[in-house]
């Protein structure tokens, strides 16, 4: 049985993730959890960090709940299937740089910036569906792609909402970007550690195949 | 390349929908989750539910209708109409939706824009102009177009984006409801004055209307109600005539 935990840290569209999920294992045996408890923590087989938000108020927010500690002994040592969506995934970086310079996690090395606007040439937010570019085909992309079902990679797209971008320091942990004025990153995927900038839960047909795609981890 | 957006208006009353669509799979041609839901399945980029209704004792159905269609619906959800503080903006994003859009309210409390933009972030905050020609310039109106502010759209446009709105919702009173296409000058016009992205909305009839309001509005996402409502078109069939004129648009579900 599946025991999915959304780790409620006073942020996020925790709502949105959380009618995704229920969405994607209608017919499974499957618990979803809304909650910052240790106890949940321990329970679950798979985790997911939301988040919207300043990265600073999100950081504080998921200190506040104290589960910092126990979050990184299920993700970094028992290697639970993690995923870090938006700000959820930022947070995850070196360090980050919105409204000061906060370290992050440090889970994933790299810096988030703000994108840049090219001379107020570019809108931000970066807001919308944009197109996906996948990098290198990972066991979890193949699966993913296998339920898209499309022959052209390009007609893929996903929607995105944010204004700043995770440059992240190792190409390999990069799986998929996208395209607004600068390469952004989209995915990144070290071990059991997944994140998006893009939001699967907002991402129609594409983004249920990746939350599917993420609860058939581990 | 990031797509452009085609976002149907739903205009909800008391729960229900004012002016409905025909999709002959409905059960209830008046549920807005219904319509929203067969929207979505046809390729709409988001959804945004106005709510028109008059009365105080609104909020109950809307919340209702919020939170059904965001476990239906997996596509962005905006909602609007009557919105007059942080708690009615925070009530609706815990119903389930992504983006609220402020009016009246951001003119009588500008500072609720940013007490807003800044708690919930500003990619959900959405604040809509209702604008109509003076002379020279167009003059933005509120209380659902029966008030005149005589404040100038383009400096209330450079002023939300100051303050932290995350969109404009640009709606032309004088081609509402005309069917004449948008009012192509003032969305270009507003559209360069901001650096954040402009939804063109009002007058939309025919196909190429959307076109020129990307193309020649500048506009980085479009609304429409009636044409939708009614059925004069689809969302896929705009959908694939923009892509015909090498407009980007989400097409990736379109044939499932």
């Amino acid at each position: 049985m599946k025991n999915v935990l959304i780790i409620d840290y006073g942020t996020g569209n925790l709502k949105s993730v959380h009618n995704a999920i229920k969405k994607v294992t209608e017919k499974q045996d499957c618990k979803i959890l809304v909650s910052s408890s240790i106890e949940d923590l321990k329970k679950s087989t798979h985790i997911i960090l939301p988040g919207v938000g300043a990265f600073e108020s999100c950081l504080n927010g998921l200190i506040k709940t104290k589960v910092r500690s126990y979050l990184e002994e299920m993700v970094l040592e028992k290697k639970k299937p993690f995923l870090g969506i938006c700000v959820g995934m930022q947070m995850l970086a070196t360090k980050g740089y919105e409204n000061g310079e906060f370290s992050g996690l440090g889970w994933i090395s790299g810096e988030v910036k703000k994108i840049n606007n090219q001379n107020n040439n570019l809108k931000i937010p970066h807001m919308g569906w944009n197109t996906l570019k996948f990098l290198k085909e990972t066991a979890f992309t193949k699966c993913l792609l296998k339920k898209m079902k499309v022959t052209n990679l390009d007609d893929i797209s996903a929607y995105f909402v944010h204004s700043y971008n995770f440059q992240n320091k190792n190409a390999n942990e990069k799986v998929i970007t996208t395209c607004y004025g600068e390469e952004i990153t989209a995915m990144i995927s070290k071990e059991n550690i997944i994140g998006t900038q893009f939001h699967p839960e907002k991402s129609h047909y594409f983004g249920l195949a990746f939350l599917k795609t993420f609860l058939e981890q581990g | 390349m990031l797509k452009i957006r085609i976002i149907p208006c739903l205009d909800v009353d008391a729960g229900r929908v004012v002016k409905g669509i025909n999709f002959l799979s409905l059960r209830d041609a008046g549920d807005p989750v219904e319509q929203a839901k067969a929207y979505s399945d046809e390729g709409a980029d988001e959804i945004t539910f106005l709510d028109i209704t008059a009365t105080h004792q609104r909020r109950r159905p809307m919340i209702d209708v919020i939170s059904k269609t965001a476990e239906k619906c997996f596509v962005p959800l905006t909602v609007g109409g009557g919105v007059k503080n942080i708690m009615d903006i925070k009530e609706f994003l815990l119903a389930g939706a992504d983006k609220v859009s402020i009016n009246s309210a951001a003119i009588k409390n500008p500072s609720l824009i940013n007490e807003s933009s800044k708690k919930f972030g500003n990619q959900c905050i959405v604040v809509a102009i209702d604008a109509k020609k003076k002379s020279k310039n167009w003059n933005v109106f509120i209380n659902g177009g029966r008030v005149d502010t005589g404040i100038d759209a383009i400096s209330w446009a450079k002023n939300i984006e100051k303050r932290g709105a995350g969109e404009i919702l640009l709606t032309s009173m004088d081609r509402d409801g005309t069917k004449n296409g948008f009012d192509l000058e003032l969305t270009s016009t507003i559209s360069s004055a901001v650096n954040i992205p402009v939804i063109a909305s009002g007058g939309v009839g025919c196909l190429k209307d959307f076109f020129d309001g990307i193309k020649l509005g500048g506009a980085s996402a479009v609304l429409a109600a009636s044409v939708f409502h009614f059925k004069e078109l689809t969302i896929k069939q705009v959908k694939k005539y923009l892509k015909s004129k090498s407009i980007n648009v989400r097409i990736d579900n379109l044939d499932k």
